[in-house]
Protein backbone atom coordinates (compact mmCIF):
# COMPACT_ATOMS: atom_id res chain seq x y z
CA UNK A 1 0.00 0.00 0.00
CA UNK A 2 1.96 2.97 -1.26
CA UNK A 3 -1.13 5.11 -0.50
CA UNK A 4 -0.26 5.23 3.17
CA UNK A 5 3.28 6.44 2.71
CA UNK A 6 2.08 8.94 0.10
CA UNK A 7 -0.36 10.27 2.69
CA UNK A 8 2.30 10.72 5.34
CA UNK A 9 4.69 12.29 2.87
CA UNK A 10 1.95 14.62 1.63
CA UNK A 11 1.10 15.73 5.16
CA UNK A 12 4.67 16.70 6.04
CA UNK A 13 5.09 18.49 2.73
CA UNK A 14 1.92 20.48 3.40
CA UNK A 15 3.03 21.49 6.87
CA UNK A 16 6.61 22.35 6.08
CA UNK A 17 5.98 24.24 2.86
CA UNK A 18 3.68 26.51 4.92
CA UNK A 19 0.95 26.11 2.31
CA UNK A 20 -1.19 29.24 2.86
CA UNK A 21 -4.43 27.49 1.87
CA UNK A 22 -3.80 24.82 4.48
CA UNK A 23 -3.20 27.40 7.20
CA UNK A 24 -6.37 29.20 6.21
CA UNK A 25 -8.32 25.94 6.57
CA UNK A 26 -6.71 25.10 9.91
CA UNK A 27 -7.35 28.62 11.22
CA UNK A 28 -11.04 28.48 10.24
CA UNK A 29 -11.44 25.00 11.77
CA UNK A 30 -10.06 26.27 15.06
CA UNK A 31 -11.96 29.55 14.92
CA UNK A 32 -15.32 27.84 14.36
CA UNK A 33 -14.75 25.01 16.84
CA UNK A 34 -13.26 27.10 19.65
CA UNK A 35 -16.00 29.73 19.35
CA UNK A 36 -18.62 26.96 19.43
CA UNK A 37 -16.98 25.31 22.46
CA UNK A 38 -16.87 28.61 24.36
CA UNK A 39 -20.54 29.35 23.66
CA UNK A 40 -21.61 25.77 24.40
CA UNK A 41 -19.64 25.83 27.67
CA UNK A 42 -21.22 29.12 28.74
CA UNK A 43 -24.63 27.48 28.22
CA UNK A 44 -23.86 23.86 29.08
CA UNK A 45 -21.75 24.06 32.25
CA UNK A 46 -24.22 26.14 34.33
CA UNK A 47 -27.08 24.09 32.89
CA UNK A 48 -25.45 20.88 34.09
CA UNK A 49 -24.78 22.36 37.52
CA UNK A 50 -28.31 23.75 37.78
CA UNK A 51 -29.76 20.34 36.98
CA UNK A 52 -27.56 18.76 39.67
CA UNK A 53 -28.56 21.04 42.55
CA UNK A 54 -32.24 21.57 41.78
CA UNK A 55 -35.13 19.23 42.36
CA UNK A 56 -38.20 19.78 40.20
CA UNK A 57 -40.94 17.91 38.45
CA UNK A 58 -39.91 15.89 35.39
CA UNK A 59 -36.22 16.39 36.33
CA UNK A 60 -35.49 12.78 35.50
CA UNK A 61 -37.08 13.18 32.07
CA UNK A 62 -35.20 16.37 31.32
CA UNK A 63 -31.93 14.61 32.14
CA UNK A 64 -32.89 11.59 30.05
CA UNK A 65 -33.64 13.84 27.09
CA UNK A 66 -30.35 15.68 27.59
CA UNK A 67 -28.44 12.40 27.62
CA UNK A 68 -30.25 11.25 24.51
CA UNK A 69 -29.40 14.50 22.74
CA UNK A 70 -25.69 13.71 23.21
CA UNK A 71 -26.16 11.26 20.36
CA UNK A 72 -27.92 13.76 18.10
CA UNK A 73 -26.91 12.94 14.50
CA UNK A 74 -25.02 15.99 13.21
CA UNK A 75 -26.54 15.62 9.76
CA UNK A 76 -30.02 16.11 11.27
CA UNK A 77 -28.85 19.20 13.14
CA UNK A 78 -27.33 20.44 9.90
CA UNK A 79 -30.59 19.94 8.04
CA UNK A 80 -32.66 21.82 10.65
CA UNK A 81 -30.20 24.70 10.88
CA UNK A 82 -30.04 24.82 7.08
CA UNK A 83 -33.83 24.99 6.75
CA UNK A 84 -34.00 27.71 9.42
CA UNK A 85 -31.23 29.86 7.96
CA UNK A 86 -32.17 29.47 4.29
CA UNK A 87 -33.54 32.65 2.72
CA UNK A 88 -36.83 30.80 2.42
CA UNK A 89 -36.69 29.80 6.12
CA UNK A 90 -37.78 31.65 9.29
CA UNK A 91 -34.33 33.14 10.01
CA UNK A 92 -33.44 33.73 6.35
CA UNK A 93 -33.39 37.50 6.75
CA UNK A 94 -30.05 37.36 8.58
CA UNK A 95 -28.34 35.89 5.51
CA UNK A 96 -26.26 33.54 7.67
CA UNK A 97 -26.41 30.39 5.54
CA UNK A 98 -23.02 29.34 4.13
CA UNK A 99 -21.10 31.44 6.66
CA UNK A 100 -18.84 30.53 9.59
CA UNK A 101 -21.60 31.81 11.89
CA UNK A 102 -23.97 29.13 10.58
CA UNK A 103 -21.32 26.49 11.25
CA UNK A 104 -20.86 27.77 14.80
CA UNK A 105 -24.63 27.65 15.41
CA UNK A 106 -24.80 24.03 14.23
CA UNK A 107 -21.83 23.00 16.36
CA UNK A 108 -23.21 24.74 19.47
CA UNK A 109 -26.44 22.73 19.07
CA UNK A 110 -24.47 19.51 18.65
CA UNK A 111 -22.08 19.89 21.61
CA UNK A 112 -24.13 21.77 24.22
CA UNK A 113 -26.06 18.62 25.31
CA UNK A 114 -22.75 16.76 25.53
CA UNK A 115 -21.11 19.41 27.72
CA UNK A 116 -24.25 19.86 29.86
CA UNK A 117 -24.65 16.13 30.37
CA UNK A 118 -21.05 15.42 31.34
CA UNK A 119 -20.92 18.45 33.64
CA UNK A 120 -24.20 17.37 35.23
CA UNK A 121 -22.71 14.01 36.12
CA UNK A 122 -19.54 15.59 37.47
CA UNK A 123 -21.37 18.21 39.54
CA UNK A 124 -23.85 15.64 40.88
CA UNK A 125 -21.02 13.66 42.47
CA UNK A 126 -19.45 16.81 43.84
CA UNK A 127 -22.83 18.02 45.14
CA UNK A 128 -23.24 14.81 47.13
CA UNK A 129 -19.97 15.69 48.88
CA UNK A 130 -20.66 19.42 49.33
CA UNK A 131 -24.38 19.21 50.05
CA UNK A 132 -24.29 19.45 53.85
CA UNK A 133 -21.54 22.04 53.90
CA UNK A 134 -23.19 24.42 51.41
CA UNK A 135 -26.64 24.02 53.02
CA UNK A 136 -25.24 24.68 56.50
CA UNK A 137 -23.49 27.81 55.20
CA UNK A 138 -26.90 28.92 53.95
CA UNK A 139 -25.50 29.52 50.44
CA UNK A 140 -27.94 30.73 47.82
CA UNK A 141 -28.58 28.63 44.70
CA UNK A 142 -26.36 30.83 42.56
CA UNK A 143 -23.58 30.66 45.16
CA UNK A 144 -23.88 26.87 45.30
CA UNK A 145 -23.67 26.54 41.52
CA UNK A 146 -20.66 28.88 41.43
CA UNK A 147 -18.85 27.01 44.18
CA UNK A 148 -19.50 23.66 42.54
CA UNK A 149 -18.42 24.85 39.08
CA UNK A 150 -15.22 26.37 40.50
CA UNK A 151 -14.24 23.38 42.63
CA UNK A 152 -15.10 20.97 39.86
CA UNK A 153 -13.24 22.96 37.21
CA UNK A 154 -10.64 20.35 36.45
CA UNK A 155 -13.22 17.64 35.91
CA UNK A 156 -15.35 20.07 33.90
CA UNK A 157 -12.41 20.57 31.58
CA UNK A 158 -13.10 17.01 30.44
CA UNK A 159 -16.63 18.03 29.46
CA UNK A 160 -15.29 20.96 27.46
CA UNK A 161 -12.61 18.86 25.79
CA UNK A 162 -15.18 16.22 24.86
CA UNK A 163 -17.19 19.01 23.22
CA UNK A 164 -14.07 20.20 21.40
CA UNK A 165 -13.35 16.68 20.21
CA UNK A 166 -16.81 16.19 18.81
CA UNK A 167 -16.86 19.61 17.15
CA UNK A 168 -13.42 19.58 15.49
CA UNK A 169 -14.07 16.19 13.91
CA UNK A 170 -17.61 16.95 12.79
CA UNK A 171 -18.37 17.00 9.06
CA UNK A 172 -22.06 16.24 8.39
CA UNK A 173 -23.62 19.41 9.77
CA UNK A 174 -20.99 21.94 8.75
CA UNK A 175 -20.90 20.57 5.22
CA UNK A 176 -24.62 21.30 4.90
CA UNK A 177 -24.77 24.71 6.57
CA UNK A 178 -21.28 25.92 5.58
CA UNK A 179 -21.29 24.69 2.00
CA UNK A 180 -17.53 23.93 2.00
CA UNK A 181 -16.75 27.17 0.13
CA UNK A 182 -13.07 27.66 -0.63
CA UNK A 183 -11.57 30.61 1.28
CA UNK A 184 -14.86 31.11 3.15
CA UNK A 185 -16.23 28.05 4.92
CA UNK A 186 -13.84 25.24 4.07
CA UNK A 187 -12.51 23.50 7.18
CA UNK A 188 -10.30 20.43 7.67
CA UNK A 189 -13.09 17.85 7.78
CA UNK A 190 -14.98 19.18 4.74
CA UNK A 191 -11.70 19.49 2.83
CA UNK A 192 -10.98 15.84 3.60
CA UNK A 193 -14.41 14.83 2.29
CA UNK A 194 -13.82 16.93 -0.85
CA UNK A 195 -10.37 15.53 -1.60
CA UNK A 196 -11.66 11.99 -1.07
CA UNK A 197 -14.40 12.77 -3.60
CA UNK A 198 -11.76 13.87 -6.08
CA UNK A 199 -9.90 10.61 -5.55
CA UNK A 200 -6.89 12.49 -4.10
CA UNK A 201 -6.44 10.03 -1.26
CA UNK A 202 -2.86 11.03 -0.44
CA UNK A 203 -3.81 14.66 0.07
CA UNK A 204 -6.95 13.69 2.02
CA UNK A 205 -4.88 11.48 4.32
CA UNK A 206 -2.39 14.29 4.79
CA UNK A 207 -5.20 16.59 5.91
CA UNK A 208 -6.48 13.85 8.23
CA UNK A 209 -3.08 13.60 9.91
CA UNK A 210 -2.98 17.36 10.32
CA UNK A 211 -6.40 17.21 12.00
CA UNK A 212 -5.26 14.54 14.46
CA UNK A 213 -2.05 16.39 15.30
CA UNK A 214 -3.97 19.62 15.94
CA UNK A 215 -6.45 17.87 18.23
CA UNK A 216 -3.58 16.41 20.28
CA UNK A 217 -1.73 19.74 20.46
CA UNK A 218 -4.84 21.59 21.64
CA UNK A 219 -5.57 19.00 24.33
CA UNK A 220 -1.97 19.09 25.55
CA UNK A 221 -1.93 22.88 25.53
CA UNK A 222 -5.06 23.02 27.65
CA UNK A 223 -3.59 20.61 30.17
CA UNK A 224 -0.43 22.68 30.36
CA UNK A 225 -2.26 25.98 30.72
CA UNK A 226 -4.72 24.44 33.20
CA UNK A 227 -1.86 22.72 35.07
CA UNK A 228 -3.76 19.42 35.04
CA UNK A 229 -2.38 15.89 34.62
CA UNK A 230 0.84 16.84 36.40
CA UNK A 231 2.39 15.03 39.32
CA UNK A 232 1.80 17.88 41.80
CA UNK A 233 -1.88 18.41 40.98
CA UNK A 234 -3.16 14.95 40.30
CA UNK B 1 -6.02 31.41 28.78
CA UNK B 2 -7.83 34.77 28.66
CA UNK B 3 -5.12 36.09 26.39
CA UNK B 4 -5.64 33.26 23.93
CA UNK B 5 -9.39 33.81 23.89
CA UNK B 6 -9.02 37.56 23.37
CA UNK B 7 -6.62 36.94 20.51
CA UNK B 8 -9.03 34.48 18.89
CA UNK B 9 -11.98 36.83 19.17
CA UNK B 10 -9.98 39.68 17.69
CA UNK B 11 -8.95 37.45 14.82
CA UNK B 12 -12.59 36.47 14.35
CA UNK B 13 -13.69 40.10 14.07
CA UNK B 14 -10.82 40.92 11.71
CA UNK B 15 -12.18 38.38 9.21
CA UNK B 16 -14.96 40.75 8.12
CA UNK B 17 -13.55 43.13 5.43
CA UNK B 18 -13.86 41.80 1.85
CA UNK B 19 -13.99 42.62 -1.86
CA UNK B 20 -17.31 42.11 -3.65
CA UNK B 21 -18.56 38.58 -3.09
CA UNK B 22 -21.21 36.53 -4.82
CA UNK B 23 -22.35 32.93 -4.50
CA UNK B 24 -22.85 30.49 -7.33
CA UNK B 25 -24.21 26.97 -6.94
CA UNK B 26 -22.33 24.72 -9.37
CA UNK B 27 -22.57 21.04 -10.19
CA UNK B 28 -20.09 18.57 -8.75
CA UNK B 29 -19.13 17.54 -12.28
CA UNK B 30 -18.08 21.12 -13.08
CA UNK B 31 -16.16 21.44 -9.83
CA UNK B 32 -14.49 18.01 -10.04
CA UNK B 33 -13.23 18.91 -13.52
CA UNK B 34 -10.84 21.42 -11.95
CA UNK B 35 -11.86 24.20 -14.34
CA UNK B 36 -12.98 26.47 -11.50
CA UNK B 37 -9.41 26.51 -10.20
CA UNK B 38 -8.39 28.07 -13.52
CA UNK B 39 -11.30 30.51 -13.86
CA UNK B 40 -11.78 31.81 -10.32
CA UNK B 41 -8.33 33.41 -9.89
CA UNK B 42 -8.77 35.15 -13.28
CA UNK B 43 -12.21 36.45 -12.25
CA UNK B 44 -10.74 37.71 -9.00
CA UNK B 45 -7.90 39.44 -10.84
CA UNK B 46 -9.98 41.01 -13.60
CA UNK B 47 -13.25 41.87 -11.85
CA UNK B 48 -12.09 42.01 -8.22
CA UNK B 49 -14.95 39.62 -7.57
CA UNK B 50 -14.82 36.74 -5.09
CA UNK B 51 -17.00 33.95 -6.47
CA UNK B 52 -17.94 31.51 -3.72
CA UNK B 53 -18.89 28.11 -5.09
CA UNK B 54 -21.47 25.89 -3.43
CA UNK B 55 -20.74 22.48 -4.97
CA UNK B 56 -23.88 20.34 -5.19
CA UNK B 57 -25.87 18.29 -7.69
CA UNK B 58 -27.99 20.10 -10.26
CA UNK B 59 -31.17 19.22 -8.34
CA UNK B 60 -29.93 20.90 -5.16
CA UNK B 61 -28.40 23.80 -7.10
CA UNK B 62 -31.85 24.56 -8.51
CA UNK B 63 -33.32 24.39 -4.99
CA UNK B 64 -30.69 26.82 -3.71
CA UNK B 65 -31.58 29.24 -6.49
CA UNK B 66 -35.27 28.82 -5.78
CA UNK B 67 -34.73 29.60 -2.07
CA UNK B 68 -32.58 32.64 -2.89
CA UNK B 69 -29.54 31.20 -1.12
CA UNK B 70 -27.24 31.82 -4.10
CA UNK B 71 -26.98 34.62 -6.68
CA UNK B 72 -26.68 32.40 -9.75
CA UNK B 73 -26.42 28.74 -10.75
CA UNK B 74 -24.33 26.86 -13.29
CA UNK B 75 -26.03 23.55 -14.14
CA UNK B 76 -26.55 20.98 -16.88
CA UNK B 77 -30.09 19.57 -17.05
CA UNK B 78 -32.12 21.31 -19.75
CA UNK B 79 -35.61 20.16 -18.76
CA UNK B 80 -35.13 21.09 -15.10
CA UNK B 81 -33.62 24.44 -16.12
CA UNK B 82 -36.62 25.23 -18.30
CA UNK B 83 -39.11 24.55 -15.52
CA UNK B 84 -36.94 26.62 -13.14
CA UNK B 85 -37.23 29.55 -15.55
CA UNK B 86 -40.92 28.93 -16.21
CA UNK B 87 -41.59 29.17 -12.47
CA UNK B 88 -39.90 32.58 -12.41
CA UNK B 89 -36.99 31.54 -10.18
CA UNK B 90 -34.37 32.73 -12.68
CA UNK B 91 -34.22 35.63 -15.11
CA UNK B 92 -32.72 33.94 -18.15
CA UNK B 93 -30.57 31.04 -19.29
CA UNK B 94 -27.22 31.50 -20.98
CA UNK B 95 -25.32 28.58 -22.48
CA UNK B 96 -21.63 28.70 -21.62
CA UNK B 97 -19.89 25.52 -22.71
CA UNK B 98 -20.35 21.83 -23.39
CA UNK B 99 -18.65 18.49 -23.27
CA UNK B 100 -20.02 14.97 -23.35
CA UNK B 101 -20.97 12.10 -21.11
CA UNK B 102 -19.04 8.84 -21.29
CA UNK B 103 -19.31 5.28 -20.05
CA UNK B 104 -16.38 4.00 -18.03
CA UNK B 105 -15.87 0.50 -16.69
CA UNK B 106 -13.48 -2.39 -16.16
CA UNK B 107 -11.13 -3.34 -19.04
CA UNK B 108 -12.55 -6.89 -19.04
CA UNK B 109 -15.83 -5.27 -20.24
CA UNK B 110 -18.10 -8.26 -19.69
CA UNK B 111 -21.08 -6.45 -21.26
CA UNK B 112 -19.00 -5.51 -24.32
CA UNK B 113 -19.93 -1.83 -23.97
CA UNK B 114 -16.90 -0.78 -26.01
CA UNK B 115 -18.48 -2.10 -29.21
CA UNK B 116 -22.00 -0.77 -28.53
CA UNK B 117 -23.64 1.11 -31.42
CA UNK B 118 -25.34 3.75 -29.24
CA UNK B 119 -25.65 4.93 -25.66
CA UNK B 120 -28.93 3.11 -25.19
CA UNK B 121 -27.42 -0.06 -26.66
CA UNK B 122 -24.59 0.24 -24.13
CA UNK B 123 -27.08 0.38 -21.27
CA UNK B 124 -29.07 -2.54 -22.70
CA UNK B 125 -25.88 -4.59 -22.85
CA UNK B 126 -25.04 -3.76 -19.22
CA UNK B 127 -28.56 -4.68 -18.07
CA UNK B 128 -28.56 -7.89 -20.11
CA UNK B 129 -25.25 -8.99 -18.58
CA UNK B 130 -26.41 -7.80 -15.13
CA UNK B 131 -22.96 -6.24 -14.93
CA UNK B 132 -22.34 -4.07 -11.84
CA UNK B 133 -23.29 -0.46 -12.62
CA UNK B 134 -22.91 2.48 -10.21
CA UNK B 135 -25.45 5.29 -10.54
CA UNK B 136 -25.20 8.80 -9.04
CA UNK B 137 -28.74 8.46 -7.67
CA UNK B 138 -28.71 12.07 -6.40
CA UNK B 139 -31.02 13.95 -8.78
CA UNK B 140 -28.01 15.68 -10.35
CA UNK B 141 -27.75 16.60 -14.04
CA UNK B 142 -25.67 13.50 -14.72
CA UNK B 143 -28.20 11.35 -12.89
CA UNK B 144 -31.13 12.88 -14.81
CA UNK B 145 -29.31 12.19 -18.06
CA UNK B 146 -28.60 8.60 -17.07
CA UNK B 147 -32.26 8.05 -16.14
CA UNK B 148 -33.47 9.49 -19.44
CA UNK B 149 -31.14 7.10 -21.28
CA UNK B 150 -32.51 4.14 -19.32
CA UNK B 151 -36.01 5.30 -20.25
CA UNK B 152 -35.15 5.48 -23.94
CA UNK B 153 -33.52 2.05 -23.68
CA UNK B 154 -36.85 0.76 -22.36
CA UNK B 155 -35.29 -0.59 -19.18
CA UNK B 156 -36.14 -0.02 -15.54
CA UNK B 157 -32.75 -0.49 -13.86
CA UNK B 158 -33.31 -2.78 -10.89
CA UNK B 159 -31.49 -5.59 -9.17
CA UNK B 160 -28.31 -6.09 -7.19
CA UNK B 161 -26.14 -5.12 -10.16
CA UNK B 162 -27.56 -1.57 -10.12
CA UNK B 163 -26.04 0.47 -7.27
CA UNK B 164 -27.42 3.97 -6.71
CA UNK B 165 -24.96 5.63 -4.33
CA UNK B 166 -26.61 9.04 -3.91
CA UNK B 167 -23.31 10.93 -4.00
CA UNK B 168 -21.39 13.48 -6.04
CA UNK B 169 -19.50 12.63 -9.21
CA UNK B 170 -16.14 12.00 -7.52
CA UNK B 171 -17.59 9.82 -4.77
CA UNK B 172 -19.49 7.82 -7.38
CA UNK B 173 -16.32 7.26 -9.41
CA UNK B 174 -14.59 6.14 -6.20
CA UNK B 175 -17.30 3.52 -5.65
CA UNK B 176 -17.09 2.38 -9.27
CA UNK B 177 -13.32 1.97 -9.11
CA UNK B 178 -13.66 0.16 -5.78
CA UNK B 179 -16.21 -2.28 -7.20
CA UNK B 180 -14.57 -2.40 -10.64
CA UNK B 181 -18.02 -1.55 -12.00
CA UNK B 182 -19.43 0.39 -14.94
CA UNK B 183 -20.56 3.96 -14.40
CA UNK B 184 -21.82 6.99 -16.31
CA UNK B 185 -19.88 10.22 -15.96
CA UNK B 186 -19.07 13.44 -17.74
CA UNK B 187 -15.75 13.53 -19.56
CA UNK B 188 -14.31 16.40 -17.52
CA UNK B 189 -14.78 14.70 -14.14
CA UNK B 190 -13.37 11.50 -15.58
CA UNK B 191 -10.22 13.12 -16.97
CA UNK B 192 -9.51 14.97 -13.72
CA UNK B 193 -10.31 12.01 -11.43
CA UNK B 194 -7.34 10.85 -9.36
CA UNK B 195 -8.38 7.29 -8.45
CA UNK B 196 -9.16 5.58 -11.75
CA UNK B 197 -7.67 2.26 -10.55
CA UNK B 198 -8.43 -0.29 -13.32
CA UNK B 199 -11.28 1.65 -14.92
CA UNK B 200 -11.03 2.80 -18.54
CA UNK B 201 -13.21 4.85 -20.86
CA UNK B 202 -15.31 2.37 -22.86
CA UNK B 203 -17.92 4.25 -24.83
CA UNK B 204 -18.47 7.83 -26.03
CA UNK B 205 -19.61 9.65 -29.14
CA UNK B 206 -23.38 9.20 -29.31
CA UNK B 207 -25.01 12.64 -29.95
CA UNK B 208 -27.44 11.76 -27.13
CA UNK B 209 -24.49 12.16 -24.76
CA UNK B 210 -24.12 15.88 -25.44
CA UNK B 211 -23.71 17.78 -22.16
CA UNK B 212 -24.52 21.51 -22.17
CA UNK B 213 -23.69 23.75 -19.18
CA UNK B 214 -25.84 26.83 -18.70
CA UNK B 215 -25.72 29.81 -16.37
CA UNK B 216 -28.88 31.20 -14.77
CA UNK B 217 -29.00 34.33 -12.55
CA UNK B 218 -31.50 34.11 -9.69
CA UNK B 219 -34.51 36.39 -10.12
CA UNK B 220 -33.99 39.62 -8.10
CA UNK B 221 -37.69 40.53 -8.13
CA UNK B 222 -38.31 37.33 -6.19
CA UNK B 223 -35.36 37.77 -3.84
CA UNK B 224 -34.35 41.45 -3.57
CA UNK B 225 -31.17 40.62 -1.63
CA UNK B 226 -29.51 38.67 -4.48
CA UNK B 227 -26.61 40.43 -6.21
CA UNK B 228 -28.10 40.54 -9.69
CA UNK B 229 -25.57 43.19 -10.74
CA UNK B 230 -22.70 40.85 -9.86
CA UNK B 231 -24.49 37.89 -11.48
CA UNK B 232 -24.65 39.84 -14.75
CA UNK B 233 -21.04 40.95 -14.40
CA UNK B 234 -20.00 37.31 -14.01
CA UNK B 235 -22.16 36.22 -16.96
CA UNK B 236 -20.51 38.90 -19.05
CA UNK B 237 -17.09 37.58 -18.12
CA UNK B 238 -18.02 33.91 -18.62
CA UNK B 239 -19.10 34.67 -22.18
CA UNK B 240 -16.07 36.87 -22.95
CA UNK B 241 -13.13 36.15 -25.23
CA UNK B 242 -10.92 35.75 -22.18
CA UNK B 243 -13.18 32.99 -20.78
CA UNK B 244 -13.35 31.38 -24.23
CA UNK B 245 -9.56 31.17 -24.42
CA UNK B 246 -9.23 29.78 -20.90
CA UNK B 247 -12.02 27.20 -21.25
CA UNK B 248 -10.84 25.94 -24.63
CA UNK B 249 -7.23 25.80 -23.44
CA UNK B 250 -8.05 23.74 -20.34
CA UNK B 251 -6.73 20.27 -21.12
CA UNK B 252 -5.65 17.17 -19.25
CA UNK B 253 -3.33 14.75 -21.07
CA UNK B 254 -3.88 16.69 -24.29
CA UNK B 255 -7.67 16.31 -24.15
CA UNK B 256 -10.15 19.17 -23.97
CA UNK B 257 -12.49 19.02 -20.97
CA UNK B 258 -14.95 21.69 -22.15
CA UNK B 259 -15.76 23.53 -25.37
CA UNK B 260 -16.89 27.14 -25.12
CA UNK B 261 -20.15 27.76 -27.02
CA UNK B 262 -21.72 30.91 -25.57
CA UNK B 263 -23.64 32.90 -28.17
CA UNK B 264 -22.77 36.58 -28.16
CA UNK B 265 -24.86 39.34 -29.68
Amino acid sequence: MSGYSDGFGGAWKLIFTLDPDLYEIIFLSLQVTITAVIIASIIGLPMGAWLAVNRFMFRRYVIAVLNALMGLPPVVVGLFVYMALSRAGPLGGFGLLFSPAAMIIAQVIIITPLIASISHQTIRDLWAEYHDLLISMNATRTQRIRALLWDGRRALLTATLAGFGRAIGEVGAIMIVGGNIEHATRVLTTAIALETGKGNFAFAMGLGLVLIVIAVIINLAIHIVGKTERASTW
Amino acid sequence: MKLILTALFTAFLAMAAHAETMRVAVTTSFYNSGLSEVLLPEIKAELDLDVELIVVGTGQALRLGEAGDVDAILVHARAAEDSFLAAGFGTHRREIMYNDFVFVGPPSDQANVASAQSATAALQAIALASAPFVSRGDDSGTHKKELSLWASAGIVPEGTWYRAVGSGMGATLNVASGLNAYTFTDRASWLNFGNKADLILLYAGDPALFNQYAYIPVNPTRWPHVRYDLALELENWLTSDRAKTLINAYMINGENLFFFNAVRP
